[in-house]
């Protein structure tokens, strides 16, 4: 009797890259829902429009690159970017924005470089980068946390705004409007002002910024179940945040004035949803089990050089997309040894 | 369950299988009945081939010796049983791209007769010198039977500054679903350690051995704890080890063992370790205190593709689907026949092969059973693959450098030291064949090498063409220079005129004796 033959091994292990994106996605639920707790329909609007304008747009460039489409789309891969990315960016903000910054993830950062598995940059904290160098005033739109908020928009009316800019009679947009914890924290410091001082503003909670803090446990919540599932190396949120923590703590003891302390850091902004679901994306990231440690701690430094001295409040995207670029040196660099040798390339082939 | 006092290291990565043992090793040690026909491949093992030592048409008995190796490493085969030789000549063996190779093919008469091919016993193997029993071994054709095939006289001969320490017997299985070993111990555990103290004293008497199986043979634990009369005596100690695989696999098992790395460039001697599987050891003890060569081994049938999954005694030469009838036949539908495990077997594209020595396992996967690879999709550098790797190496990178047929590349990241246990693509989430490149990739970089090496010869041929070209002409040339100057020694003017002048001077002198002066000129 006859076989048929093919190269060993003959059995998987059953992962597959649908279902890891799946759980990264699942691993989101609950930051999503803080989201949409403290900021309102604006969040999922933002989801919605990024996740579709992506799907299109990467539809749209399969069939030019002629690539099956919908195998493609199920590794879900462009979801995640979209999602990310719409959860970075400022609820309520007009419809444009999320559009150019999801359109310009998949297609520039993504497929111009070969698509999944060849993109040298994280595709959301590349849209992200355009939008805040192209929009700096929409992106710092933000409205305030519900907890603060004396108004809130319905579904209706938060819709009418994203399309068309038009709000409730007799709502301005200063009502709504809040600037984020780490924006206070930034202009307030130019004003020189005490750390102190700035902390006796409502708007301030037990670490962060009211209603923010918060938001962070719940992405810290995800993250940690997609680091249990081993979907997310944990050596890259821990490089992440232990640098962060370390130099903020080095700064905060020196000058408490002038530098709020470690927790604010790691609960404000883009930190923890940067650590556990960017800064893990495998594509852009180191892929050594050292190299993983260095490059999270890179964006950890980064973050706190950007945020304490650069021009923008938050860092986490830039920081980001500079290790990114470092990524494959600090592969080349944290070669583990291979078993039986001395170190790496200590033998000539 | 591990034995006292002693303490085990990981290797990396491993991942944990379902070892399916079960399914096996329910039925009694079977032996599948002798074959009408037997196809004894000539090479059988790594290294040489040897020189077939019988004629068609010739009768042979069984154990009678068929080829002659000259090689230090190789091995001879021998006949499984007494018939007679009706060919030598090409037919398919068990090779992953269906080669064919020299066998002699048997046609049994039934007698099963040993005839006077067995050899001398020699029980009293203490009084041996190391030599005289690694030349029993070699004779008896005895070579790895974890499925390495590696001959073990070779592998017994450590050199003196090697110092050997430890012997390890190896009881681990290879993969999931074989469980030959298992049951070899279960049955033979006496002379399995029988074989092993042979085995210590060609070894010069290293200071223990350490005779592992996997945390889940309990049985064949509790045989072997019975034969050594607990989990530690003499130099003998038993272990009991995790199944994480590949922890049979030879550098793995002693890292476990002795934390200790086989060194790259080396080898298990080079660190006082020698390491033979459980099967061999008997097959040295059968060799050395019964005279017998290796013809037959215990071989697991298994998978869903078999109506009776167990394990048998089989020759070697069999006709595989002879030994699966034994085993009921197919069920079908059967998508892979194997032989060895699903994470490094070979498959098998004819059933018509023979059993070797190499083969432990033959396993028939029904349709569905082996979790296939689905869709492959570009590599995410997700790091799994790094995460399981035992040798620690960055298989996504092997990968890309293979793909991109960046050989010298893909050697820098150590692209040899890969031992194949197929961890990464098991755990990939794109399904990428990894392996699959490993394999390519290595073997361009063999022939690119043959071609090199052969590119060097025909070079220095060339050269040395040209050096004996130019030395010839040198030599002429010398020759020639040589002629020439004597021959313009005479051509000289200065010369010319003091011989003209010398002879003038002679013939006058000549007229002065002779008394006639020249005329003078006053
Ligand atoms: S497991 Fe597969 S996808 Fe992940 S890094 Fe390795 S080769 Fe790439
Ligand atoms: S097959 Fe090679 S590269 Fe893959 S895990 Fe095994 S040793 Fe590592």
């Amino acid at each position: 009797m006859r076989f048929p033959t093919a190269s060993s091994p003959f059995v998987h292990g059953g992962g597959a890259v649908d279902r890891v994106m799946l759980q990264v996605l699942l691993a989101l639920v609950p930051g999503t829902l803080a989201m949409f707790w403290y900021f309102g329909w604006g969040v999922l609007y933002n989801i919605l429009i990024c996740t579709g304008v992506a799907v299109a747009a990467e539809a749209a460039i399969l069939r030019l690159r002629r690539r099956p489409v919908r195998a493609t789309l199920a590794d879900l891969s462009v979801v995640v970017t979209a999602w990310l990315l719409g959860l970075a960016l400022p609820p309520l903000t007009p419809w444009w924005l999320p559009a150019a910054g999801s359109l310009f993830a998949v297609v520039v950062a993504k497929h111009l470089f070969g698509g999944l598995g060849y993109n040298p940059f994280n595709p959301a904290m590349a849209g992200y980068v355009l939008l805040i160098i192209s929009f700096p005033t929409e992106m710092t739109h933000w409205i305030a946390p519900s907890v603060l908020a004396e108004v809130r928009l319905g579904p209706l009316e938060s819709l009418r705004h994203v399309f068309t800019g038009v709000l409730p009679e007799g709502l301005a947009w200063d009502a709504l409007a809040s600037a984020t914890p780490l924006d206070t924290m930034r202009t307030q410091l130019l004003m020189n002002r005490t750390i102190e001082e700035i902390r006796t503003s409502p708007l301030w909670g037990d670490f962060g910024g009211r209603g923010w803090e918060w938001i962070g446990n719940w992405y810290l919540l995800g993250g940690l179940w997609l680091v249990w599932r081993r979907v997310a190396d944990w050596r890259i949120p821990a490089g992440f945040l232990g640098a962060l923590v370390a130099i903020s703590t080095v700064f905060y003891l020196a000058d408490p004035d002038t530098h709020p302390f470690p927790a604010f850091h790691v609960f404000s902004g883009g930190a923890l949803l940067g650590a556990f679901f960017i800064a893990t994306d495998p594509v852009t990231a180191a892929s050594t089990p050292r190299g993983r440690w260095i490059y999270g701690a890179g964006i950890g430094l980064l973050t706190f050089v950007i945020r304490a001295w650069g021009g923008y409040p938050d860092g986490v995207a830039f920081a980001v997309l500079l290790m990114n670029m470092a990524a494959p040196t600090i592969d080349y660099f944290t070669r583990p040894r291979t078993y039986g040798h001395r170190s790496p390339g200590d033998l000539e082939p | 369950m591990y034995a006292p006092g002693e303490k085990l290291w990981h290797f990396h990565g491993g991942i944990r299988l379902d070892g399916q043992r079960e399914l096996s090793t329910g039925r009694p040690l079977g032996a599948v009945p002798l074959s009408a026909e037997f196809v004894v491949p000539v090479q059988q093992h790594i290294g040489q081939a040897g020189d077939v030592l019988v004629r068609e048409g010739q009768h042979v008995h069984r154990g009678q010796q068929l080829t002659q190796v000259r090689e230090y490493i190789g091995a001879p085969v021998h006949a499984p049983t007494s018939g007679k030789v009706i060919a030598i000549e090409n037919r398919p063996v068990p090779h992953p791209s269906g080669l064919e190779g020299l066998c002699v093919v048997i046609e049994a008469d039934g007698r099963d007769d040993w005839g006077d091919a067995r050899l001398e016993p020699l029980e009293d193997y203490r009084a041996l010198s190391p030599g005289r029993i690694r030349r029993r071994v070699r004779k008896c054709g005895i070579v790895g039977l974890g499925g390495a095939a590696f001959p073990t006289a070779a592998k017994i001969n450590p050199l003196h500054e090697q110092r050997i320490h430890t012997l390890v017997l190896n009881g681990a299985e290879c993969e999931p679903y074989i469980t030959c070993d298992d049951t070899l111990l279960r049955h033979h555990a006496a002379e399995v350690v029988e074989g092993a103290r042979i085995l210590m004293h060609t070894l010069g008497g290293p200071e223990r051995c350490l005779i592992a199986v996997e945390e889940d043979m309990p049985e064949a634990y509790e045989a072997l704890r019975e034969v050594l009369g607990g989990t530690s005596s003499g130099s003998f100690r038993l272990v009991s080890i995790p199944s994480i695989y590949p922890t049979g696999s030879e550098k793995q098992l002693i890292q476990v063992l002795t934390g200790r790395e086989v060194p790259a460039d080396g080898l298990p001697a080079d660190i006082g370790v020698v390491c033979q599987n459980v099967a061999t050891a008997r097959a040295v003890y059968r060799a050395v205190v019964h005279g017998e060569p290796l013809i037959e081994r215990i071989v697991t049938v298994t998978g869903r593709g078999v109506s009776e999954p167990g394990n048998h005694l089989v020759r070697i030469g069999t006709p595989v689907h002879e030994v699966i009838a034994h085993a009921g036949g197919y069920v079908e539908p059967v998508q892979w026949l194997l032989m060895g495990g699903p994470m490094m077997g070979v498959a098998l594209h004819d059933d018509a092969v023979p059993v070797v020595k190499a083969t432990n396992c033959l396993l028939a996967a029904r349709r569905g059973e082996l979790r296939a690879a689905g869709p492959v999709l570009p590599c995410i550098r997700c790091g799994e693959c790094v995460r399981v790797c035992p040798a620690r190496l960055l298989p996504h990178e092997l990968y890309r450098l293979a793909r991109a047929a960046e050989f010298d590349r893909a050697q820098e990241y150590d692209l040899f030291d890969c031992i194949e246990c197929g961890c990464c693509a098991y755990v990939c989430p794109s399904h990428l064949p990894l392996v699959h490149y490993y394999r390519y990739a290595k073997s361009e970089i063999r022939d690119l090498e043959r071609e090199r090496q052969a590119a060097d010869r025909a070079r220095r041929r060339h050269e040395f063409r040209l050096e004996r070209l130019e030395r010839e002409k040198r030599e002429r040339a010398e020759r020639l220079a040589k002629k020439k100057a004597a021959v313009s020694h005479k051509a000289d003017p200065e010369r010319k005129k003091a011989a003209v002048q010398a002879a003038v001077q002679r013939a006058q002198a000549r007229k002065a004796a002779r008394g006639d002066t020249a005329p003078t000129e006053d």
